[in-house]
This record gives structure tokens, C-alpha cells and sequence, in this order.
């Protein structure tokens, strides 16, 4: 083999074939979180395009929500992101209750919070469980389930359901919880204070994990803002923005609690690494908020005495919210019927996808994976 | 930060008679309705002037109001925490209007999707392809007209 490669002359060398090769990565990949395919370019190690092609998971939504009453909706949007049910149940109710100017009680709006805050640790649990993954590290997967699996015994506890909850309803939620899960969410802070540093050792500050994505898929402010990117996304590339402080809703107005947003520790604003530890750091302010919601949580109903049919009036409305992913929107345009006339969701993961191709040309193939983990997206949510 | 009010009055001293008269409806939030021709000066306008400055594209969609179609824009500004709404009615027989994929590129996965379920065209996209459906698929599933085909090569559905 040596003697074939010192006999080949140098011209013989150039004269080699070069070509692009086309890849197909997905829908059946592990680190594709769902059914995303991309179909990249390469040249050698270097992508030269990556597009990805999404709709595997379409399951029509919209179409849908345009053909069941207001409160029916409710269990379709738990299927959007399925690792946030909570939050998109609870945007979807405040479109509702924004254009029929329904009031929710105080106890409810707290209760949400405290559901939505639940929600979004579970949701970044499995966001660095899975990054993890992608990048060849099995044991952070198991670690972040095992905090999860506490949040999931809470909500099954409140709602019933392990993971598509039907919990927050139109004018509030579906159930009172009792002092048993008030003291199960007060242990459970405790407990994931206390796992916290443990991921940092593991995973956070790994020289391997930090390899892999300090100085990786680096978002530019300007370009995270064109490309419309929300939610972690966006903090990662040091833009202090997030909904629940800019337009607070259900009552976020009334807690303390900090943006944590990118600052290029490990490598450059804006890259992979800032993206995760975005996540990490909004672990602990959802605990912070979690703990007032609690402390300060009012006695009173939990739901408003609504008709069987809500009655929405005619008119058109766009609430955000801020979900794990970025802002989650719903844009409703009713015409005083039982069903909205067109019912729009702005899924946070489908427009942070979009960036894709912008970030990866000119990556190495193995990057590929870094960046797609760290936009962290749900299929679910991107085909509706 | 300015009201809808404000913005619409702003639109009307620049593009006159292309920006329709501003509308405060008794439920929900205004829309600002935009002649077709002008939404691309409009949207330039809109991001690039210091007082809107919307520099965020939160969403565009389209609304099937049977007798028209509408695409519409919803846009942010991150300096001015401001939102507003714009509205471009089209004809339901040739829905085509300008794309602003130039001006914000998150423009560009929205104009799509609303071509793929509204069979809205939006000139001048880069790549104005279905996104959601398969590509060989028929018809555009979110107009109020549309039928669901009995069978998708050889698929059928009870």
C-alpha cells in the first residue's frame, strides 16, 4: 500500500477525482430528535449545504382547530411540542381568553405558572439529556431523566397524565392541587438544587462537551434576530429578551427572576455552548419562580364559570408566550362561531429550524449534529 | 414605543391611499390593511426607520376569508418592545403578493408554508416550494374550498 502511494507521481495525484457528495441524514437518525432529514452537500469532511425537509409528523393542526369548539383545541396543542404540553395548553387558553375577555382567577393563573415552570425544567432536562446523546455521552441522558421523572410523578399527580396533561383549560385549570403535591414540588427544588452542579460536573464543563461546541454554530445577534430565532436561541446570542418579562401574562409580572442570556464563556457569544448553558441557567430561575408561585399561591377558584361553549366574539388576536423552545404564538381570527375561522400557531422550533443552512455551511459533518442539538427543536411542534 | 394608531398614522403620511383607514375593533387587536403593491416599501419602511425599527418577523400566515385571501404579517421590535399587524387582502383567483424573504430571511420558511397550505405565491422567493406536504401533493389544505383526496398513491382513508 506505502509503495503504490511513494510510486504514484505528483501529477497522477491531481489528476484525482474530486466530487461533492450528497448525504442523507434522517428522518431515522438518533440525532434528529424525531423525523427531521437533512440532505446535506459535502465536500470531503466540510458541508457545503444542509437543507432539511420536515412534514413527516404534519398532522394538520390547523385544520383542525378549525373544525372543533374553542375548548376541544385544547388537547391538540398538547401534541405540539409534547415536551411542553403545559406551556402550549396555557398559550392557547390565553388566546381564547384575550379575545373573549375572560378572567382567569388569581389561583389559577398561579397554578399555570407554576405548571408552565415545571414544564420548562422538564423540557431542558431532556435538552441536555439528548445533547449529550447526540454528542456521545450516554450517562447525562440518564441523569436528566431521573430529575424529570420527579416533575412527571407532580403533574400525574395534578392532571392525571404523564405527559399530554390536558391541565390548563379555557378560564383556568383542570383540577385544584392538593397540600400533598405542594410539598412534592417543595421537595423536588430541593432535590434539583442539589443536582445541578452534578450535570455541570458532568457535562457543562467537560473539556470533551466544550470541544464540541464552544466556537460551533455561532449565531451573530443581527443574524439570530433576521433569522427570527426566539427562546434560548436568541439569549444564547446575548439578547436579554424573553416574553414573560417583556409582556408578562399570567401574572409573571409578580416574580422575581433573572434573563440569563449568552456571554461567549467557553468560546464566542452566540455559539453552541452558549445555547445550553442558556438552558441550564433558566433551570434554576424556573425554581426561583416555582418557589414564589408557591409561597405567594392565593386561595379561590381554580377555574372561572364559564358556559359549556365558550363564546368567542368576533376579532382577531396574537398572544406569545414564552415556551422552552421560544415564543409559541397563537393567532386567532374567530367570527363569533364555536370554531375559530383560522387558528395559526408560530412554533418556536419551526423558526429557529429555519437558521439550519444558514449555520452549517462550511461545518464540519460532526458539527452538524452539535448545531441541530442545540437549536433543540421538537418535530412535533415543527410539522404540527 | 407606539400604539397600532400611531404606526397606521406614520404609514398614512408616507404611502397615502395604499395604507386602508385604521379600524379599532371592539374585540381583539387592530390589523392594518396594506394595498398589495405597497407591502414590500411598507415593510422596508417599517424595519428600517428608527421609531418602528421592527426588526423581528414573528409570523406571516394567511387567512381564507372565502371571498378573499389574506396574507399576513406580524412584526416585533426588540428595540421599542412594539408589535404590529399587517394585512394584504388578494384575489382569491390569483393570491400573489411580494415576498419580503429580502428583508427579514425568517420570512422565508412562513411565505412557504403558507404557499404549501394557502397556495399563496409570494414573487421573488428564493425557493417558494411546499414545505410541510409532500411535493407531488394536491391542492393546499387550509382554503375553506378543500376537499381531502380519497386516496394518496394507493393510500386510501376510510
Amino acid at each position: 500500500m506505502n509503495s503504490a502511494r511513494e510510486n504514484r507521481s505528483p501529477d497522477a495525484i491531481e489528476s484525482l477525482r474530486t466530487e461533492e457528495l450528497m448525504i442523507n441524514m434522517g428522518p431515522q437518525h438518533p440525532s434528529t430528535h424525531g423525523v427531521l432529514r437533512l440532505v446535506i452537500r459535502t465536500d470531503g469532511e466540510l458541508v457545503s449545504e444542509a437543507w432539511p425537509h420536515i412534514g413527516y409528523l404534519h398532522r394538520s393542526f390547523e385544520k383542525i382547530g378549525e373544525s372543533v369548539n374553542y375548548n376541544q383545541v385544547v388537547p391538540y396543542t398538547d401534541r405540539l411540542d409534547y415536551l411542553a404540553s403545559m406551556n402550549n395548553a396555557l398559550a392557547y387558553c390565553l388566546a381564547v381568553e384575550r379575545l373573549a375577555a375572560i378572567e382567569v382567577p388569581l389561583r389559577a393563573a398561579y397554578l399555570r405558572v407554576i405548571m408552565a415552570e415545571l414544564n420548562r425544567i422538564a423540557s431542558h432536562l431532556v435538552a441536555f439529556g439528548t445533547y449529550a446523546l447526540d454528542l456521545g455521552a450516554f450517562t447525562p441522558f440518564l441523569y436528566g431523566f431521573r430529575e424529570r421523572e420527579d416533575i412527571l410523578a407532580i403533574f400525574e399527580q395534578a392532571s392525571g397524565a404523564r405527559l399530554l396533561y390536558h391541565y390548563p383549560r379555557i378560564g383556568g385549570v383542570a383540577r385544584d392541587i392538593g397540600p400533598d403535591t405542594v410539598q412534592a414540588i417543595r421537595r423536588f427544588i430541593t432535590v434539583m438544587r442539589a443536582a445541578w452542579p452534578e450535570y455541570n460536573a458532568l457535562l457543562s464543563n467537560n473539556a470533551i462537551f466544550i470541544k464540541r461546541t464552544a466556537n460551533v454554530g455561532i449565531v451573530p445577534r443581527a443574524q439570530a434576530i433576521a433569522h427570527g430565532l426566539t427562546g434560548p436561541c436568541l439569549r444564547g446570542s446575548g439578547i436579554s429578551y424573553d416574553v414573560r418579562k417583556a409582556h408578562p401574562y399570567s401574572h409573571y409580572e409578580d416574580f422575581t427572576f433573572a434573563i440569563p442570556v449568552g456571554e461567549g464563556k467557553m468560546g464566542t457569544l452566540g455559539d453552541c455552548w452558549d445555547r445550553y448553558w442558556v438552558r441550564m441557567v433558566e433551570i434554576l430561575e424556573s425554581l426561583k419562580i416555582i418557589e414564589q408561585a408557591l409561597d405567594g399561591l392565593p386561595q379561590g377558584p381554580f377555574l372561572a364559570k364559564l358556559p359549556r361553549t365558550v363564546k368567542v366574539p368576533a376579532g382577531e388576536v396574537y398572544v406569545p408566550c414564552e415556551n422552552p423552545r421560544g415564543e409559541l404564538g397563537f393567532y386567532l381570527v374567530a367570527q363569533g362561531k364555536p370554531q375559530a375561522m383560522r387558528l395559526k400557531v408560530r412554533a418556536p422550533s419551526f423558526c429557529n429550524l429555519s437558521i439550519t443552512n444558514a449555520l452549517a455551511r462550511g461545518v464540519l459533518v460532526a458539527d452538524v449534529v452539535a448545531i441541530i442539538g442545540s437549536i433543540d427543536i421538537v418535530l412535533g411542534e415543527v410539522d404540527r | 414605543m407606539m400604539s397600532p394608531a400611531e404606526i397606521h398614522a406614520l404609514l398614512r403620511t408616507r404611502f397615502g391611499a395604499a395604507i386602508a383607514d385604521f379600524v379599532q375593533p371592539s374585540a381583539g387587536e387592530p390589523v392594518l390593511g396594506i394595498a398589495p403593491a405597497a407591502l414590500h416599501d411598507v415593510c422596508l419602511f417599517l424595519r428600517n426607520t428608527e421609531e418602528t425599527c421592527f426588526d423581528f418577523l414573528r409570523l406571516i400566515t394567511a387567512v381564507d376569508w372565502t371571498d378573499r385571501f389574506s396574507s399576513v404579517y406580524h412584526l416585533y421590535s426588540y428595540n421599542h418592545y412594539h408589535s404590529i399587524t399587517l394585512s394584504v387582502d388578494l384575489d382569491r383567483s390569483n393570491p400573489c403578493v411580494c415576498s419580503v424573504a429580502d428583508i427579514w430571511p425568517a420570512a422565508n420558511w412562513h411565505e412557504r408554508e403558507s404557499f404549501d397550505m394557502m397556495g399563496i405565491v409570494y414573487q421573488g422567493h428564493p425557493e417558494l416550494s411546499r414545505i410541510l406536504l409532500p411535493l407531488d401533493w394536491e391542492g393546499h389544505p387550509l382554503r375553506k374550498d378543500y376537499r381531502a383526496p380519497e386516496q394518496y398513491h394507493g393510500v386510501k382513508h376510510e
